[in-house]
């Protein structure tokens, strides 16, 4: 390990991937020396030790630090190393290439700026060798050199080296990755073409290893973008006395400045710059992609995690369905009957597999799997239903918020990148949305301050369920009980829309969509005067509920699904067969009230 | 944005994220540069608060200068400060200094790898689970007195570097340890991009590392450019040795340099005078495996 870097000189993250004993920690091991990166006497003291247990040098032992690792004789997670050039200090990290630890592989890759792929020459193209490069083109890694190891095993033959290049980009293109910039042969063990150039294979006159490193560039920064900061959280610190309300995460794209007005998506609130809050620095009129930073704003605004920050203009997508690319390194399949959590820059949903257009087995080539579900180590193509629209960006358009992971219990399960928004049927009312909401007028009075006046904030309790359920009666009482209890409540009855606002509408020839629309277009401004809503109706059930998201923003909603037969599975926060005493229910409701936030100002 | 800036927003991003998902958070200071740095950090990522507990392991056997410089700071910057120390093993006299005049062989002397097994390692575990009695400091009187909250912590925050050690270069940012804090270095959860394991069950609790791409030099730069208060320790005042890394008393030693201020450190960092001289070489406990060996048990 080194102490002469210094904070000015560029630093540079690399991952080393391919299939098991390719060499690998050979060529990192070998690198350090080359190099000059090791303490003095490391080199000696291994060599020395492995006289002492008699077993032969293997430059892959510098980088064993751990016991266990030197026991098991593989490299088992990503270890960080550095080492420096001329040009630029390095980070390598050294991923292992045994299956069992693809996703340690993955874990040091998706940090990486460049990759090296090593694969052995006289084995050839083997299955990780094949996984790790779709998986480097997923993660969107561009810059990767393939380095062709052990051409001593091959007597230095130009023939082999370019038959590996030809079949392994063959495989690439086939299954639609990126392929790599440049193949060169190498000896990790002797050190042929890392840090010197190989007097053995006059044949080869590209860069060797090292020139190829330096030669990479760091990506351009992401000033020029849209810009987009995911909210990572709202703090307030007024115990101690700081009564500051700042909007906090990290700049991912484009930069913003004081007084500029922003959108936070989904919500489709709007707002204004109004200081750009530090500690410990210089105060500033501006920031951009890559500080972790915060703000406050000049309208009070409800704002929570997860919503992305942008500028109206350019305003990120919303939707709940995603074309998606995914790794899944589950042990347990990734499958379309169940839900999952969906993580998504700073945003965490419940998530679905709508659709599965195909699956492929990576690591063989001519591989498309017909199948219903995502096994361990396979990369699927497929369409992901988020439970409540999420806003994000195509990779193409921004990576940080075009990637996401889905955690199944607890664990990190599978990772993916986003290709597209899938078209759907609510684009059109989520688009209105957009509109209504961008160009709303405010009145003189901020929703928190009816929230103070009031004593909680705006929510809608829907009751819905068939005709026969007894929703209205719940729905008069817990209208009575919030009301009786110091609650600005309302009870919108569905009746009294068609009767009135949808008496144009020959109810016949009515589009449910448009019956959806009016009702939530109503309630849209019940609670923008800051009511708490309570609904019933007969027309809008809960298979209307993704207009209704749709048009309602982030505004709080409780669904109560009225359902005698218990046969009802959607999703809703609670069922009830409908010969619950009213008293009961309503002891829900406020408790679920309580816990949505909507009576805690 | 230099180097020194990334490194520093990256971890602002993870500290935020361990908030976020950890309502039993704590931050583990030792009182040396790196974990100082860390609580520096903290500062930065809360807009000059610390909003967690920050808990220190007290051996007894700690430079006074380091006790001394804690409850300062904890008073100036209003920290919640709570304190850990195994008293039964400091009653029952079974440490290293304590038996040291002792014969080799007897089977009653300590050596320097148990001894931190009880008063760190031990000590740390008991604390973060709530076992031990933890003190806490009352910031009207400057005081320590019980600590009322013996719930267990479930996020631990920890000032580890990739470039200190070899068994730390395996680490991740969100590392989770099972209900006897060991390490499962075999069977780590992966980390894409910035989404870190914060879904955890019941019994595991997960040790943070925001600052595990920094190496030593970071820490100093950063030290300087920040004007962060550190312990004098870590500067010559006039015998011409100076420590490089804090630890207890009896097992630590100094080492030659004659760096009287941060820029001196730096200068002496960067010329490789020290390049030679692995980081933690003056704690005489770290033989070959024994830090593994205490990390695996929970030791920072
Ligand atoms: N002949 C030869 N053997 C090599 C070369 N590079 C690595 N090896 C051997 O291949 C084996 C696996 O190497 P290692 O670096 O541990 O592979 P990893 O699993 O990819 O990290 C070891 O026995 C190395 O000595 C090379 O360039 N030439």
């Amino acid at each position: 390990m080194n102490f002469t870097d210094d904070s000015k000189r560029e630093q540079y993250q690399i991952v080393i991937v391919g299939h098991v004993d390719h060499g690998k920690s050979t060529l990192v091991g070998r690198l350090l020396a080359d190099t000059n990166s090791l303490p003095d006497g490391k080199l000696e003291a291994v060599r020395r030790e492995c006289l002492r247990t008699d077993k032969p040098f293997e430059y892959a032992f510098l980088l064993d630090a751990l016991s266990d690792e030197q026991d098991q004789g593989i490299t088992i997670d990503t270890a960080r190393v550095f080492f420096k050039t001329q040009a630029r200090d390095y980070i390598i990290i050294d991923a292992p290439g045994h299956i069992e630890f693809l996703k340690n592989m993955i874990s040091g890759a998706a940090r990486a700026e460049a990759a090296v792929l090593v694969i052995d020459a006289k084995e050839g193209v083997r299955e990780n060798s094949r996984r790790h490069g779709y998986i480097l083109s997923m993660l969107g890694i561009r810059q990767v050199v393939v380095c062709v190891n052990k051409m001593d095993l091959v007597n230095f033959d130009a023939k082999v080296f370019n038959q590996i290049e030809t079949e392994y980009r063959a495989f690439l293109g086939e299954i639609g990755a990126v392929s790599p910039e440049r193949f060169i042969p190498i000896s990790g063990m002797q050190g042929d073409n890392l840090a010197t150039r190989s007097a053995k294979m006059p044949w080869y006159d590209g860069p060797i290893l090292l020139e190829m490193l330096d030669n990479f560039q760091k990506a351009p920064p992401k000033v020029d973008r849209p810009m987009r900061m995911p909210v990572q959280a709202v703090y307030k610190f007024t115990n101690q006395g700081d009564d500051r309300r700042i909007i906090s995460g990290r700049i991912d794209a484009g930069r913003v400045k004081v007084g500029d007005k922003v959108v936070f998506t989904p919500s489709n609130k709007t707002a204004h710059i109004k200081s750009i809050e530090g500690f410990n620095t210089a105060p500033r009129t501006e920031i951009e992609a890559g500080w972790s930073t915060g703000f406050t704003l000049t309208e009070e605004l409800y704002i929570t995690r997860g919503q992305l920050m942008s500028h109206v203009e350019r305003a990120p997508l919303v939707s709940t369905r995603l074309r998606a690319n995914v790794i899944w390194l589950g042990h347990k399949p990734f499958d379309p009957q169940r839900d999952y959590k969906l993580k998504l820059h700073t945003a965490a949903v419940p998530v679905r597999i709508h659709k599965i257009n195909k699956v492929i087995d990576a690591s063989e080539a001519h591989s498309q799997l017909a199948k219903e579900r995502v096994d361990r180590h396979d990369v699927a193509d497929l369409v992901l239903e988020t439970q409540t629209p999420v806003a994000f960006d195509t990779v193409g358009d921004n990576e940080a918020t075009g990637r996401f992971v889905i955690v199944d219990g607890y664990e990190i399960a599978g990772g993916g990148i986003i290709v597209s928004a899938e078209e759907e049927e609510r684009d059109e009312l989520r688009f209105e949305a957009r509109m209504r909401d961008f160009h709303w007028v405010q009145g003189g009075v901020s929703a928190n301050q009816r929230a103070q006046r009031h004593g909680h904030r705006a929510g809608l309790v829907m009751f819905v369920g068939g005709a026969e359920a007894p929703k209205h009666q719940y729905a008069r009482a817990l209208e009575k009980a919030l009301f009786d209890g110091g609650r600005n409540a309302y009870m919108l009855d569905g009746t009294n829309i068609l009767l009135g606002i949808d008496a144009d509408l020959h109810f016949v020839d009515a589009t449910q969509r448009e019956l959806v629309r009016r009702f939530t277009e109503v309630a849209f401004l019940l609670l923008d005067a800051g009511t708490l809503v309570i609904s019933t109706t007969n027309a809008i059930g809960l298979a209307d509920y993704g207009d209704v998201q749709a048009l309602l923003g982030d505004a709080t909603t409780i669904i109560i699904d009225v359902d005698p037969d218990g046969k009802s599975t959607a999703p809703c926060d609670l069922r009830i067969q409908g010969n619950e005493p009213e008293a009961e229910v309503i002891a829900k409701v406020v408790d679920l009230l309580g816990k949505r936030q909507i009576t805690q100002v | 944005m230099d180097h020194l800036d990334q490194l520093e927003q990256q971890s602002v991003y993870i500290l935020r994220e361990a908030y976020k998902h950890f309502e039993r958070l704590c931050m583990l200071w030792s009182i040396g540069k790196d974990s100082t740095v860390l609580l520096w950090l903290a500062r930065k990522a809360f807009f000059g608060h610390v909003p967690f507990p920050l808990v220190h392991i007290d051996t007894s056997f700690k430079l006074p200068e380091m006790i001394q410089y804690r409850d300062r700071l904890a008073l100036e910057y209003k920290l919640q400060m709570v304190v850990g120390q195994n008293k039964e093993a400091l009653a029952a006299k079974t440490t290293y200094p304590d038996t040291q005049h002792l014969p080799d062989g007897d089977p009653n002397k300590v050596t320097r790898v148990q001894c931190c097994a009880q008063l760190k390692s031990g000590a740390l575990r008991g604390t973060l689970h709530g076992t031990l009695p933890r003190m806490r400091m009352n910031l009207k009187t400057g005081q320590y007195d019980p600590d009322p909250d013996t719930e267990p912590y479930t996020g631990v925050i920890v000032g580890a570097r990739a470039d200190e050690e070899g068994s730390r270069s395996k680490e991740r940012y969100f590392s989770p340890r099972d209900k006897n804090n060991a390490w499962d270095v075999g069977d780590q959860p992966p980390e894409f991009w910035n989404q870190f394991k914060t879904d955890f069950a019941a019994g595991t609790h997960v040790r943070i590392h925001p600052l595990l791409d920094w190496t030593e030099l970071n820490i100093w730069e950063y030290i300087q450019r920040e004007s962060i208060p550190t312990v004098s320790l870590y500067y010559d005042q006039g015998s011409g040795t100076r420590y490089r890394s804090l630890g207890c008393g009896p097992c630590q030693a100094p080492i030659d340099s004659t760096a009287k201020n941060v820029e001196d450190i730096l200068v002496e960092l960067k010329s490789g005078k020290l390049r030679n001289v692995a980081e933690r070489a003056g704690r005489l406990q770290d033989g070959k495996h024994g830090l593994e060996e205490l990390r695996r048990d929970g030791y920072m």
